[in-house]
């Protein structure tokens, strides 16, 4: 019994301990910075390694907790970020007056997330989506001398607040539709009758809003902004990856039966969302911003993929996410560096950055190529398989609608690249000189953008793990 | 007299999460939005002791899933009444009218 806990908890359980030893740490005697983020970033990285040992599938507390390859490989991904993120922002860490605070909201918000990817119930599921957003909202007010930051944190927790209002409407809803609360015994009471259907609009609009789906997404891009850039790539990318991850498991298990009636509205949803997120990513100046509104352009790809209701659905969603990973951390690592040094997020500020700083330029670019799916990088792959899931459906025309979203979303990558390789600028951005862990976080990204697309061994084993 | 029975209540939840979605999107004072929030929670409260009682009454599914949202509310209030509390410092104000420097 106890072993059984230690090995199916081992993620969550090496994640808190890494947790209480901060908190040691920080009541303890007075370490440098530099020491304590190395130190941190070696936790981290052992945090990462970890995960792919002692994979077991199975469950605990009666099913409230489970876990299998797939959800370990899902926590990878998400130990990954942490620690690129971990690694790409140590200049500003440094810095920081409060940093083992901002890691100790870090990890508390990554455990909520790991649960929430276990969680096999609703009471688990609702108390881990808790735990990962409260802390968030924290981080996001973490320039706390900041006007626009605490704006950020204050729309950020007013909107998760509500949101999951309306999430735990949907769950007393089901609650009274089907008598449970257990994901394994929902799906053979679900009948599709109006109470049911009800219960999973109120359950769809609360994830629209964490996901920041369109009708939903107004607060995305103004906290995006305000926050300060480690934490705004920690929201875009890692909570919105756990989110998807959950939104899966949610779709494919729980609400299997209704799929019928989901269909439609996700396919429409994810069209949607791709056009607004596309067309408001042209008109933006701020770097951050600009990035924003392509992460909702990037989840409208993703609910393509999700549609499709199928093992490749999962496949490729779980790969369109690892590619994501590296894509947007690079892009945000970028912007961190060039904000940190210069103080300067205008797109237009980026104009001649080639011929100062080689470097973070290329890995810019292959992140922006990336991101718009131009073939050699991973982000092509990415976006292929999410685009062949969605189509098995058949419905032709809304892919078509995706695929032509993609050419108008090269315009806008393309901008960024031109003005860093092509324009010229009397005062360019001077030479960064980069800390030796964002350069080692640098080339990891550029790494994975190449890499992952070409080594196709790496989605056919997701697809085994998605069996 | 009647016994008030499940529709009763529900009307009286249902038309307490809908008031408090539409105090959030009218009112521009952040504790009174807050308080609204608390309202939508409570309603989810009663709509899950409403079904526990009369629909399933013989489980306890939905008295503690109720505990644990009262706890959450608590956890969630603290920290949003934290940065409404940094918000008044670098604004002197706490009307949301008045945070406008993110826009479009």
């Amino acid at each position: 019994m106890l072993n059984d806990f230690l090995l199916l908890m081992k993620a969550e359980l090496v994640l808190a301990f890494i947790l209480f030893l901060l908190l040691i740490l920080k009541v303890g005697k007075e370490i440098t910075n530099e020491r304590l983020l190395a130190l941190i970033q070696l936790l981290l990285l052992g945090n990462f390694i970890f995960g792919f040992f002692f994979i077991e599938n199975g469950s605990l507390f009666g099913g409230m907790f489970t876990t299998n390859g797939l959800i370990a490989f899902q926590k990878s991904i998400i130990s990954l970020g942490i620690y690129l993120i971990s690694l790409l922002f140590s200049d500003w860490l440094k810095k920081s007056e409060h940093l083992p605070e901002f890691f100790i909201l870090l990890l508390s918000a990554v455990l909520g997330m790991f649960f929430l990817i276990s969680s096999g119930n609703l009471l688990m599921f609702y108390l881990s989506l808790e735990l990962a957003t409260i802390p968030v909202a924290a981080m996001a007010n973490f320039d706390l001398d900041k006007k626009i930051s605490s704006e950020a944190s204050m729309k950020m927790i007013l909107s998760s607040a509500l949101s999951s209002g309306v999430l735990l409407f949907g769950i007393s809803l089901i609650y009274g539709a089907t008598g449970t609360i257990s994901f394994d015994q929902i799906p053979a009471l679900l009948d599709g009758n109006g109470l049911q259907i009800l219960a999973f609009v109120f359950l769809f609009t609360a994830f629209a809003f964490k996901l920041s789906i369109v009708p939903f997404h107004l607060w995305t891009a103004d906290v995006y902004e305000g926050s300060p850039i480690a934490v705004t790539s920690f929201l875009s990318v890692i909570s919105k990856g756990a989110i998807t991850f959950i939104l899966l498991t949610t779709l494919y298990k729980v609400f299997a039966p209704i799929h019928d009636l989901w269909y439609n509205m996700v396919m429409l949803l994810s069209v949607i969302t791709m056009v607004v997120g596309n067309l408001f990513a042209l008109r933006q100046q701020n770097i951050k911003r600009f990035l924003a509104f392509s992460s909702i352009a990037q989840v409208g790809f993703i609910l393509l993929g999700i549609s499709s209701h199928s093992m490749e659905g999962t496949s490729s969603v779980v790969y369109f996410v690892l590619i994501y990973v590296f894509s947007n951390l690079a892009a945000f690592g970028v912007a961190g560096a060039i904000s940190q040094t210069a103080g300067k997020e205008r797109i237009e500020d980026y104009k001649g950055l080639y011929q100062t700083n080689p470097l973070i330029s290329w890995v810019l670019a292959l992140s922006l190529f990336s991101l718009a799916g131009i073939p050699p990088t991973a982000g092509f792959f990415g976006k292929l398989f999410l685009i062949t899931a969605g189509a098995s459906k058949g419905n032709y025309f809304f892919i078509t609608v995706a695929a032509l979203n993609m050419i108008i979303s090269l315009y806008y990558y393309l901008r960024i690249v031109r003005a860093v390789f092509m324009d010229t600028n009397p005062q360019p951005i001077p030479k960064i000189n980069l800390d030796p862990a964002t350069k080692l976080g640098m080339i990891i990204c550029g790494a994975g953008i190449i890499f992952i697309g070409l080594l196709s061994w790496v989605y056919d084993y997701i697809t085994t793990l998605s069996l | 007299m009647m016994e008030p029975g499940l529709y009763h209540v529900l009307f009286i939840s249902t038309a307490l999460f809908f008031i408090g979605v539409f105090g959030f999107l009218t009112r521009r004072n952040l504790i009174t939005m807050l308080m609204s929030i608390e309202l939508v929670l409570n309603s989810v409260n009663i709509n899950f002791i409403a079904f526990n009682k009369y629909v399933w009454p013989n489980q306890l599914d939905g008295l503690f899933f109720s505990i644990f949202v009262i706890a959450i509310a608590a956890a969630e209030a603290a920290v949003a009444i934290a940065i409404i509390i940094n918000l008044y410092r670098s604004h002197q104000s706490i009307d949301v009218e008045n945070a406008e420097d993110l826009k479009f």
